[in-house]
């Protein structure tokens, strides 16, 4: 292909712009791999000098903030357990029954799915939350993402469900499984990738959020790490930049992790639009 | 084995209804084929004896016991769906030996039935491939294995061989013959291959919008088709249909159409009846009862060629009466037409089929 001069100097120009909108982008990101390495780290981008993993020793010992990391761990697998079994089977149901008004019902709960989990709901929640005695427990935290999150992942599944036909199961059926063997033999695990993306979306939701477990919970040894992260600030309120970013590295791992674990073992299968 | 039975079975959807007041029994060990077109309500009906949908009215019956709202688990019956229903995330052996897993057969055993099986539908060396690793064709037979693996009371088929090639499916034609002689099966077959049909039916149920318009042996529906719609749809090509008026003189039946020749017949009651109600009647010749006419010929259709199509031994003449009116004649000789040509085609009377002015066979023509 032949480019004309004035196309040419366009191209280039698109180029250099694309370049610097991706450095732009990727700036932050190594920022975020070379301070937690660099003894003297600034908010400015630095090669780490000294290199060291002093960050990370004084991270670990500190007990309240790897409480904390673990304290996110129980809140974010105990609200993935609830919200992907739940949502698993309501939109079983939801897509294979034929209750009337189920497409309703899934529309009504979407809407106000966005107000639980939103800030407008805050005062009610925590009304509710310390009227059922589970102030500053897990318990409370999941519970909240919970009503948060199963509506729309309710709503994403129930559309992955209508995609599959239901002749497998009927198949089943026919060949003498009970519906509770055909869903567990058959539906299941073709409903798979369907859960697994509910599960990563739960999971990365519940891990970074701030504001719920904030209010939610008031002792130290219940803070998810989202919260802890504010004890790397010094008392006048300033950011110890070294430890937090050490910190904030850890913190990211493991949604790291579960991406990597996923891709290889289920293959990211968003099917555009969550469609066979 | 068990027999089947509808009793004024209705199945709406909707407004729509898919099957309309449709009674019929299938004895044990009978193989019928459901034959009909597009969207006249087979699969519901199947779908119905498998309890995969419940009838809007009417009961079922299966081995004589009432089964219109048991759980499809509990009726013993084995179905080849139309789209296979191939579970995505099974190999081929626990595909087709799900049903054995599902009655608790230990592993090995299942997993050697399903081999005789899949090796009999010449799939057996693919036992360890997933469902998107084969072949459509391969695919259809991996579903007729899986309900064959295992005996039930009825078998439902539908449109099992339909992806085959020629080959391949005039082998699993004949396996499936040869089941249904050897086990006495009691089977509901689907269809659109009426050569299928023919060759594997005891009983043939021809169905339009969602009724039974016959429900015959093979040769009877051949031979006696009880309105035009079985007559237009059984046959190949179908048997040609002119419109006719009739008029009674001398006792006799005169028949008279543009082109047409034909001998008075013989008048009988039902004609008489048929006439009463009003004079336009439908003639029916099948094309391999038409011939080239020979000088002389008493009963003789005349128009332009339209079209001759050679296919081996045999020959397909069509003429063209007009508005689309054409008349088709399989003939063995090999003439030599042109497009333009007049031609002109004899049948013998004895041929004949008549039905009246709702396309339904007056009796006694051609028994
Ligand atoms: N769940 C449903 N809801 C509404 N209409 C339906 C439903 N299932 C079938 N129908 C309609 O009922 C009619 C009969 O459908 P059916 O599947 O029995 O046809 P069929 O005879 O098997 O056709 P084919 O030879 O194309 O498979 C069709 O007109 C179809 O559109
Ligand atoms: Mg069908």
């Amino acid at each position: 292909m032949k480019f004309t001069l004035p196309a040419f100097f366009g191209r280039m120009a698109f180029s250099a712009l694309a370049a610097l909108i991706g450095a732009a982008f990727a700036l932050p990101l190594l920022w975020f791999l070379f301070a937690p390495f660099n003894g003297r780290a600034e908010l400015g981008l630095t090669i780490p000098d000294p290199f060291t993993l002093n960050n990370f020793v004084t991270v670990f010992g500190n007990s309240f903030a790897v409480q904390a990391l673990w304290n996110s761990l129980i809140q974010a697998v105990g609200g993935v357990i609830l919200v992907g079994s739940a949502a698993t089977l309501a939109a079983y149901a939801l897509s294979r029954s034929s209750i009337p008004g189920k497409g309703a019902v899934t529309y009504i709960l979407l809407l106000f799915s966005s107000v639980v989990s939103g800030s407008a709901a805050m005062v009610p929640i925590f009304l509710i939350i310390s009227a059922a005695g589970l102030m500053d427990t897990h318990l409370a935290v999941i519970l909240t993402f919970a009503g948060g999150l199963l509506p729309t992942a309710m709503f994403i599944l129930r559309d992955f469900i209508d995609s599959i036909p239901k002749s497998y199961e009927e198949s089943a059926m026919v060949a003498g499984a009970s519906p509770v063997q055909a869903f567990f033999d058959v539906a299941l695990p073709v409903i798979r990738p369907g859960i697994v993306v509910i599960v990563v979306w739960s999971f990365v939701n519940i891990w970074g959020s701030f504001l719920i477990p904030f209010i939610l919970l008031r002792s130290d040894s219940n803070m998810p790490a989202a919260v802890a992260i504010y004890s790397f600030y010094s008392e006048a309120g300033t950011p110890v930049v070294t430890l937090l970013a050490a910190y904030s590295l850890i913190y990211s791992l493991p949604v790291i992790a579960l991406y990597l674990f996923v891709s290889w073992k289920f293959g990211f299968r968003f099917f555009g639009g969550i469609k066979a | 084995m068990a027999s089947v039975e509808f009793k004024n079975v209705i199945k709406s959807f909707g407004d729509f209804k898919a099957v309309s007041d449709v009674s019929f029994s299938i004895g044990d060990g009978e193989f019928v084929c459901l034959l009909g077109p597009s969207g006249c309500g087979k699969t519901t009906s199947l779908r119905m004896m498998a309890g995969l949908e419940t009838p809007t009215s009417g009961q079922i019956y299966i081995g004589g016991e009432e089964v219109t709202h048991l759980h499809p688990k509990d009726r013993n019956i084995a179905m080849v769906f139309q789209d296979y229903a191939l579970y995505p995330h099974m190999n081929l052996a626990d595909n087709i030996a799900y049903p054995l897993k599902v009655r608790s057969e230990p592993l090995a055993r299942r997993h050697a039935r399903a081999k005789e099986v899949a090796d009999v539908l010449k799939i057996g060396h693919l036992m360890d491939r997933l469902p998107s690793q084969i072949s459509g064709g391969q695919q259809q037979r991996t579903s007729l294995a899986r309900a064959l693996v295992y005996p039930a009371k009825v078998y439902l088929f539908d449109e099992p061989l339909s992806n085959l090639d020629a080959k391949l499916r005039l082998e699993a034609r004949g396996f499936l013959n040869h089941l249904q002689r050897d086990m006495g099966m009691t089977a509901v077959y689907v269809t659109h291959d009426q050569a299928e049909a023919m060759a594997l039916a005891t009983r043939i149920a021809v169905m339009d919008q969602g009724r039974i318009v016959q429900f015959a042996s093979p040769i009877e529906i051949y031979r006696r088709p009880a309105t035009t719609f079985v007559a237009n749809f059984v046959g190949n090509p179908p048997m040609n249909l002119v419109p006719v008026t009739g008029t009674k003189g001398d006792g006799k039946l005169q028949l008279k159409a543009d082109g047409l020749t034909i001998a008075a017949l013989l008048m009988t009651d039902a004609i008489g009846t048929a006439l009463a109600a009003s004079s336009s009647l439908t003639l029916g010749v099948r094309p391999e009862h038409l011939g080239i006419a020979t000088p002389g010929a008493a009963n003789t259709i005349t128009a332009p060629l339209f079209a001759n199509e050679n296919m081996g031994p045999e020959s397909l003449v069509t003429i063209d009466r007009g508005d689309t009116a054409r008349v088709t004649a399989r003939i063995f000789t090999d003439d030599h037409l042109d497009l333009g040509d007049t031609v002109t085609l004899a049948f013998s009377a004895e041929h004949v089929h008549l039905f009246d002015h709702h396309g339904n066979r007056i009796p006694g023509t051609n028994d």
